[in-house]
């Protein structure tokens, strides 16, 4: 085992940091409290090329390895969680599946313009009675004709207020329940496809969380990505990407809040000195470098591992699993550092503080990472 | 294209299924008769002298197998997994006695000390600690003062990992007793030398299969040329060896780890309550994904660390890692402890062994509170 960024890793990283400050950090407060979908930073991101990192170039993307992508995602996370995630899902939850299910046809017509950031994609999977246990989704699709025609509602999508495209799952018999799920590209400007309003959410409140409704939406059948019934299984294999996206996300929302609490321990002084000339306070930033660097090694070792084995579950949970929690206790500990300033909007700690949360939560719960860590220890 | 692998290389990984297997057949047998007796695995070391695993930092010219840092830890974790005991006492005789030698020593240092070292003909100590200087080891007490050709040590050195079974240590002593740490002088002395004397075992709550005891060292008269760097730099060299031999101890916390987690499933997997296995009872299969997710954590910490050794940020890694990986092993084997119930608590579980074994993992080489302030240190000075 070695770990050594390449040149073009180190190259990435910097023009990356680059963007991140003087693109997406000028308005990450901003959009944060207003929850104005960045819209404007995706376009931008996307002539980077960072919409499509590890699609290759043929399909639009950038071509470039997942390591390369997790540093794409943490880099923005650092300065903002609601932007991060916008593109982790963009690329690990639309980009991906349409790489690995998709016919040359869907590649060639919806995974490059995704890849190249010229459409914003979504996806559609959770309904309200159908979270951690995605096989009860309710949605329907019908086979008429040369169509498919679908039927239900999906919550908690991200990037739903401003996506272009949907990937949708939906059951062509519900009594099959996982066996029945069927995935669809859907535009989302197609008639019977309706948006809900903007949930106003804890954290990450500008990453475009909506419901979405679907009344009589007609689909073309060369739309359907891969074979009824193979959904579940795109689904799945598509969250363990998903996983390592989220994990890179933790990583920077740790990262960002441990620098910023750095910072203002120099800054700081009390009882005549800086305050980070206490131990109290030097334990705690000891304790935070540790476990992010511990994240982004395992992190890292997931997107690693999503191109040199056949399975990765058992990486990607593990990484999900341990950097959310870890990022939960770094930013907890960056306020803490921060006293009274930190619970103010005046400093960004309470953003990220509040932005961590969610990563313990989507793309699988840390209850779901640990059945997913279980079974593949124990066998189910 | 992208240079890091998380897989070990062709050759790491056959040295790790030789140890494992070497660990397995030669170490696991009697280990918790030789834990029970005290009984110093004697012959066990000889073996891994043969095995070159004694003197794997150590180049060919001088008797050594000329591994890389990444396979010393793996060595050392498969090692540890059977044997905690003989994980440390070899850690101790790698990290500690000859790989300071060969970092720092004279040409004629080496050649006099490493071959046998490497060959483990000959075992390793390290005398550092004291009775009143233990994190604070710029408050040693022990003097050196030059006699001739020779020098003259006297004091105490507490806890010392192999005390009475090595024939060479490495030494600290104040070559300047006023100058604070720029006084202490590192020195190369041999177990025989006049005025060298070992005490009383020290009797332990674990590694009970290693041997600590005190060194005293009365008018302990070596050759002036057993100066190992220069006068004033043993406190530079024993820095540097314990950020070195942090790696060891981290792999030796992973080593023990790894067993409490395969204890812990196999345990799980045969126990029966509530008619079904306790591995089917999700609050058991929690605890073993979080053990097993902070093995992995703790493991990919320590390997990274060996891998950039010696370069600008490596002593924090090290730090980074032997905390880690040291307090994780801890709340594992405590997990893994719990997981077995009552019969965990009988002396005759190997989990009660581990337990009592991996507590000073966040004490020796440096406690945990000791790393924070390295990391700490690191940090600030960006």
């Amino acid at each position: 085992m070695h770990v050594q960024l390449s040149e073009e890793q180190l190259l990435l990283r910097e023009t990356v940091r680059r963007f991140a400050a003087e693109v997406v950090a000028p308005r990450a407060r901003e959009i944060d409290e207003s929850g104005e979908f960045p819209r404007d930073f995706f376009d931008r991101a996307g002539e980077l090329g960072l919409a499509g990192v590890a699609v290759p170039d043929e399909y639009g993307g950038a071509g470039m390895d997942g390591v390369s992508y997790c540093i794409v995602v943490e880099e923005i996370a650092r300065v903002c969680a609601s932007s991060a995630v916008v593109l982790s899902v963009n690329n690990s939850l639309v980009c991906d599946p349409l790489l690995a299910f998709g016919s040359e046809e869907q590649k060639q017509r919806f995974l490059e313009p995704l890849a190249a950031g010229r459409k914003l994609g979504c996806f559609a999977l959770t309904e309200p009675d159908a979270g951690s246990d995605a096989a009860a989704l309710r949605t329907t699709a019908r086979r008429d004709g040369d169509d498919y025609v679908l039927d239900g509602s999906k919550v908690f999508i991200t990037n739903g207020s401003h996506a272009d495209l949907a990937l949708v799952f939906a059951s062509v018999d519900l009594e099959a329940r996982h066996k029945g799920i069927t995935a669809f590209i859907v535009e989302t400007d197609r008639p019977g496809f309706r948006r809900g309003a903007h949930e106003y959410k804890l954290g990450v409140n500008a990453s475009g969380t909506t419901e979405l409704v679907f009344e009589d939406l007609r689909v073309p059948a060369a739309q359907r990505v891969g074979e009824e019934g193979m959904g579940f299984k795109i689904a799945m294999a598509t969250l363990d990407g998903g996983r390592v996206g989220i994990s890179a996300q933790a990583v920077g929302i740790a990262q960002g809040a441990f620098e910023e609490a750095l910072a203002y321990s120099r800054d700081r002084r009390q009882f005549g000195r800086s305050i980070a000339d206490f131990q109290a306070i030097q334990f705690y930033l000891a304790d935070m470098s540790t476990e992010i660097d511990a994240g982004r090694l395992l992190t890292w070792k997931a997107a690693w591992a999503k191109e040199h084995k056949k399975r990765y579950s058992l990486e990607a949970a593990q990484a999900k699993l341990f950097t959310s929690e870890m990022a939960q206790r770094v930013t907890s500990k960056a306020l803490q550092i921060h006293g009274g300033y930190g619970y103010t909007k005046d400093y960004n700690v309470e953003r990220y503080f509040r932005d961590a949360r969610i990563t313990e939560i989507y793309e699988g719960t840390s209850e779901i990472q640990k059945v997913v860590i279980a079974s593949a220890i124990l066998g189910s | 294209m992208p240079t890091s692998s998380f897989a070990l290389t062709a050759e790491q990984e056959l040295l790790r299924s030789e140890v494992r297997r070497f660990a397995e057949e030669r170490i696991r047998p009697g280990v918790d008769e030789r834990e029970r007796t005290h009984e110093f695995p004697a012959d066990i070391l000889r073996e891994m002298g043969e095995m070159g695993l004694l003197g794997m930092l150590v180049g060919e010219r001088y008797g050594g197998a000329g591994f890389d840092t990444v396979s010393y830890v793996v060595a050392v974790e498969e090692i540890a997994r059977v044997c905690p005991s003989v994980a440390v006492t070899m850690s101790v005789s790698n990290s500690v006695c000859a790989w300071p030698i060969y970092c720092f020593g004279s040409d004629e240092l080496r050649e006099r000390f490493l071959p046998p070292l490497a060959a483990g003909v000959h075992l390793g100590g390290f005398g550092l600690t004291e009775p009143g200087s233990g994190s604070d080891a710029a408050a040693m007490r022990t003097t050196a003062r030059r006699d001739g050709d020779h020098w003259l040590l006297n004091g105490e050195k507490a806890w010392i990992t192999n005390a009475g079974f090595a024939a060479t240590y490495v030494v600290m002593a104040k070559t300047d007793p006023a100058a604070g740490s720029r006084g202490v002088t590192a020195f190369v002395v041999a177990a025989d030398s006049p005025g060298l004397a070992v005490g009383e075992p020290e009797t332990k709550m674990g590694l009970k299969a290693s041997r600590t005891a005190p060194l005293l060292l009365t008018d302990c008269r070596i050759p002036a040329g057993n100066l190992l760097g220069q006068v004033g730099e043993g406190f530079k060299i024993a820095l540097a060896t314990l950020d070195h031999s942090r790696l060891g101890i981290a792999a030796q916390a992973v080593g023990i780890h790894q067993r409490a987690t395969e204890l812990a499933i196999s345990y799980a997997r045969q126990r029966v309550q509530f008619g079904v296995p306790i591995a089917r009872h999700q609050a058991v299969q929690f605890q073993i994904a979080q053990m097993a997710t902070e093995l992995e954590a703790a493991r990919v910490l320590t390997r990274h660390a060996a891998g950039h050794e010696g370069e600008h940020h490596g002593g924090r890694l090290a730090s980074q890692a032997k905390l880690y990986a040291s307090e994780a092993a801890n709340r594992a084997c405590y997990t893994a402890l719990q997981i077995h119930g009552g019969n965990g608590f009988s002396d005759d579980s190997e989990i009660s062994r581990l337990y009592r074994d991996v507590r000073v993992t966040t004490i020796y080489e440096g406690t945990s509170e000791m790393q924070r302030l390295v990391i700490a240190r690191h940090v600030l000075r960006g």
